[in-house]
């Protein structure tokens, strides 16, 4: 990578186009972006900018690609797979002052926002309205939507609302050659190629999103929320896909396993079962006696799958006191221990039981505790691994033991990241779940819409020496290379 | 290893064996002699959707035969298809699970593919409500340019893992790869459907429908015809009946019916020798200045017109709401689809280059350039 210009001359070009106090050179400055959410790896950039206008984003790249210098955009920075880690020979972009709702147009339910606008702001703005923006993830009153975009971002309710990607009409992305390109509009159907999704997850290595028109939805008639206890995590389980097969979608079905209930207990007591082994807390939206109807059902489902205890919020508080739990999960997991590690891979649901009692085994093979907090309708697992990096080997336990995770959703037929993408994290994953054709194809789409590899480089998809060196065996569609050995 | 043993036998809906009409590599290999001879391709299936797209001169790859159900798994919520199986049979097997296609596909002809189903990416009566055909897309199986089988996406729907190419597919009319197999999200059918109607105008029309858009009413579907308006509700019959009350509107008889005209141009608008426009607008955008008469879905989003008016009028009055027009069908010699701007010319180029870089696959059917 280039380095043919001296930080201090760089910096002089970038306060051409920014004020002094936006260009960021001094160690204490760009410390706060050394990491994301995913402490474990950290970089300085060689500055970090904070624009305010398009133009000035215009001009930064201009200068960054007459000079070869790497760009890493960032929203609030909490990306758990190290996205918007710094590159030691870059700059890092810094969005967050472009953080204004351009329009809520509530004719055509839509909002139109500058990338820095955090998830839940659009959510915000448009309450007067009687309308919302789906996608939830737990992170949004921090998380920006260009983030979201990036990572194209899940929540809780997108089992029924869907993800980023279904929930965004139009992008404006700057290229990395300083031209604006105006993806689909607050119509339904563009000309050209899909680029909306392939633009979506692309972790701001394609181009640097400037402006999106999200949906907005009503919000649903009326909500229940329920809670069912299991002594068994194989019955939470078995639970979760009866529903699904029953023809009913929740707006949203999360699990927790022992470890993270005792947590949540411990840390904002939303009174659930302390003994059991798994609980379920499902969400239905709809009609009145249509609703009614969907929680008798869900509810006899439960009591078939040996539910030791089903409860159904009375009212709006008590369904909120559901939830709290659920939302408090991470940080509650964070007393347990001075480190942990959130892993995020996709599985086929009728896989749930097989692969918590996998995980069970890897975490005491490894000797290190793993709580389960997780989307379940969707198949989406995070496990939590709890680890403290000022023991010697432990955090490389903890990133082993991940890998294995992950490797193991690739086995059953899943994926090794649902919805915090692969960033500097999931790299070598990558090399199991894709042949070297298909690895070939995304360096070949990066290389041709930045052929100078300026954004975002080395995040999302590995070098093929990489894959050789590690000589990872790639899983083809999820069937075992030797399906006669035992693995689990 | 996922593959449902029920759906094997031949009594439940004509399958034989998986292992026949597997023809990938057949195609893979035909498609890496046209590369190396620079032999362009005209890919077809079921030739339901010839009209759509500009006419192209080239040797014809037919893929048809390509055929089958890979898995079904309808706790999964997923089913993949080889390309060239009927949609019809797709649609028949899972509606025995009470399950759909989200996205309501279409239907130009019995012959209808899912492989040129997802090639031109169109979707149905549903779209506005439940999600487009790109949507629903979790997976695909591509043979690019050079001949190389690839896989992209899989089979969950939450999967961040690489650059989605899968979706990438949908609507690229098939100049990006040929696609083999597709792995579809499905929903579960709806307990009860029916629909209601209103005489209203145009004008009205746009602004009732974009009034119920913002409540949680369960629309499934709409379309207007001049004079009438027709709303499908979707749900229990309790839900359906206090909503079609709510909304004051009259029930018909013949709902399925109905829809079934809609989804496969039946209805008499679509009986016309004239140029038939097909024109996505922002929702709530207000009657348009086109002459012709006017068929309305999808909340107002979706517009078509069958009028020989100027193509250069139409566009520019479809640009200044936000919009965009298709010809759907029509004299071939125009442009068809919505013109570019330069920067979105430039990036397409770039995607064709990597994915089909010797220019044989379907050249020229979205664009000349492409
Ligand atoms: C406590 C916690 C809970 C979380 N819960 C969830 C959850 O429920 N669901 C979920 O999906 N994720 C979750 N996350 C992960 C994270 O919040 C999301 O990935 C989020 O979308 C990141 O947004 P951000 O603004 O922080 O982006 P950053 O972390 O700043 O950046 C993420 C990536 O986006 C790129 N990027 C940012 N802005 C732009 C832009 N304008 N143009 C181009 N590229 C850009 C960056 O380069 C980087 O690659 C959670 C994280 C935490 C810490």
């Amino acid at each position: 990578m280039s380095t043919s210009i001296s930080t201090a001359d760089l910096s002089r070009e970038f306060c051409k186009i920014l004020p002094r106090a936006s260009v960021l050179d001094r160690e204490e400055q760009l410390k706060p972006y050394e990491c994301d959410a995913l402490t474990a790896y950290r970089q300085l950039p060689r500055l970090a900018l904070l624009p305010s206008t398009n133009e000035e984003i215009q001009a930064i790249v201009n200068v960054c690609r007459r000079y070869e210098i790497p760009i890493v955009a960032r929203g609030a920075g909490t990306s758990l797979s190290g996205g918007a880690l710094p590159h030691s020979d870059g700059i890092l972009l810094n969005l967050a002052k472009l953080n204004n709702i351009l329009e809520i147009d509530p004719h055509n339910r839509t909002a139109t926002v500058q990338p820095g606008v955090r998830n839940l702001a659009i959510s915000e703005a448009a309450k007067p309205y009687g309308l919302y923006y789906a996608p939830d993830p737990s992170s949004q009153i921090a998380c920006t939507i260009g983030g979201n975009i990036a990572e194209n971002s899940g929540g809780v309710h997108c089992l029924k609302y869907g993800l980023t990607i279904h929930n965004i009409l139009a992008l404006k992305i700057l290229t990395i050659e300083g031209e604006i390109l105006e993806i689909g509009g607050k119509n339904l159907d563009s000309s050209g190629f899909n680029l909306l999704s392939l633009m979506t997850g692309s972790e701001g290595m394609l181009g640097i999103t400037l402006e999106a028109t999200v949906k907005l939805l009503p919000h649903p008639h009326d909500r229940k929320v329920m809670l069912a206890a299991f002594d068994q995590i194989q019955n939470a389980g078995d639970a979760v896909n009866g529903i699904i097969s029953n023809g009913v979608i929740p707006a949203g079905l999360e699990m927790l396993d022992h470890l993270t209930i005792q947590a949540t207990e411990m840390y904002c007591s939303p009174g659930y079962p302390p003994n059991a082994a798994a609980i379920l807390i499902c969400e239905l939206d709809g009609y009145d006696e249509e609703l009614e109807v969907q929680v008798k059902r869900v509810s006899d489902i439960f009591h078939s799958h040996h539910a030791i205890e089903v409860r159904i919020a009375k009212d709006e508080q008590e369904a909120e006191l559901l939830w709290q739990g659920r939302k408090a999960s991470f940080p509650a997991l964070g007393n347990l221990t001075p480190d942990y590690y959130c892993m995020d891979g996709t599985i086929p649901r009728k896989h749930l039981a097989l692969v918590l009692d996998n995980i069970n085994k890897l975490s005491v093979k490894h000797g290190l505790r793993v709580a389960n907090v997780f989307h379940a309708g969707d198949g989406n697992l995070h496990p939590v691994i709890l680890y403290d990096a000022n023991v010697p080997g432990e955090l490389e336990t903890a990133e082993k033991l991940g890998g294995e995770i992950l490797e193991l959703c690739v086995e059953v037929g899943g994926t090794i990241t649902g919805e915090h993408g692969v960033g500097v994290e999931k790299l070598n994953q990558m090399c199991v779940q894709f042949s070297n054709a298909e690895l070939e194809t995304f360096l070949a789409i990066k290389n041709a819409l930045d052929k100078k590899q300026l954004l975002n480089p080395g995040k999302a998809v590995p070098t093929l020496h990489r894959c050789a060196e590690l000589g990872a065996m790639h899983v083809h569609h999820g069937k075992l290379p030797h399906p006669e050995l035992p693995r689990f | 290893m996922y593959i449902m043993e029920n759906y094997l036998t031949p009594n439940f809906h004509g399958f034989s064996d998986l292992r026949m009409n597997d023809y990938a590599q057949e195609i893979a290999d035909k498609i890496l002699t046209a590369y190396q001879q620079k032999q362009p391709l005209k890919i077809t299936s079921g030739k339901t959707k010839q009209f759509y797209g500009r006419k192209i001169n080239a040797e014809i790859l037919n893929v048809k035969n390509h055929s089958g159900v890979v898995e079904y798994e309808p706790s999964e919520l997923y089913i993949t298809a080889r390309s060239g199986t009927p949609l019809s049979e797709i649609e028949r097997i899972i509606d025995h699970k009470n399950q759909i296609l989200p996205f309501e596909p279409p239907r130009f002809g019995a012959s209808a593919t899912i492989g040129g189903t997802v090639a031109c990416g169109l979707s149905g009566p549903r779209r506005a409500y439940s999600g487009s055909l790109s949507d629903c897309i979790l997976g695909a199986d591509v043979i690019n340019g050079k001949g190389e089988q690839l896989h992209f996406g899989g089979r969950v729907m939450k999967n961040v893992a690489g650059y989605d190419v899968s979706r990438l597919m949908c609507g690229a009319l098939g100049t990006l790869g040929v696609i083999t197999s597709i792995t579809l999200r499905l929903l579960p059918k709806p307990e009860n459907e029916q629909t209601i109607t209103f005489e209203t105008s145009c004008t009205e029309a746009i602004e009732k429908m974009n009034q119920w858009a913002n409540t949680p009413l369960p629309i499934s579907a709409t379309f207007h015809d001049m004079n009438t308006l027709y709303v499908r509700l979707s749900g229990s019959p309790s839900t359906i009946k206090s909503s079609a009350k709510e909304m004051q509107g009259e029930f018909i008889e013949k709902n399925e019916t109905f829809w079934e005209t809609v989804k496969k141009h039946k209805h008499p608008f679509f009986d016309t020798e004239l140029p038939l426009w097909r024109i996505s607008v922002p929702p709530s955008t207000p009657e348009l200045n086109i002459q012709g008469e006017c068929l309305m879905e999808w909340s107002g989003a979706l517009r078509w017109y069958a009028t020989d008016s100027d193509e250069r009028a139409i566009r520019t009055e479809v640009e200044r709401v936000g919009g965009q027009a298709t010809l759907f069908k029509g004299n071939s010699t125009q442009n068809i689809f919505h013109p570019l701007s330069k920067a979105s010319m430039k990036f397409h180029k770039h995607l064709k280059q990597v994915m089909d870089p010797g220019y044989i696959l379907n050249p020229g059917k979205m664009f000349a350039e492409l």
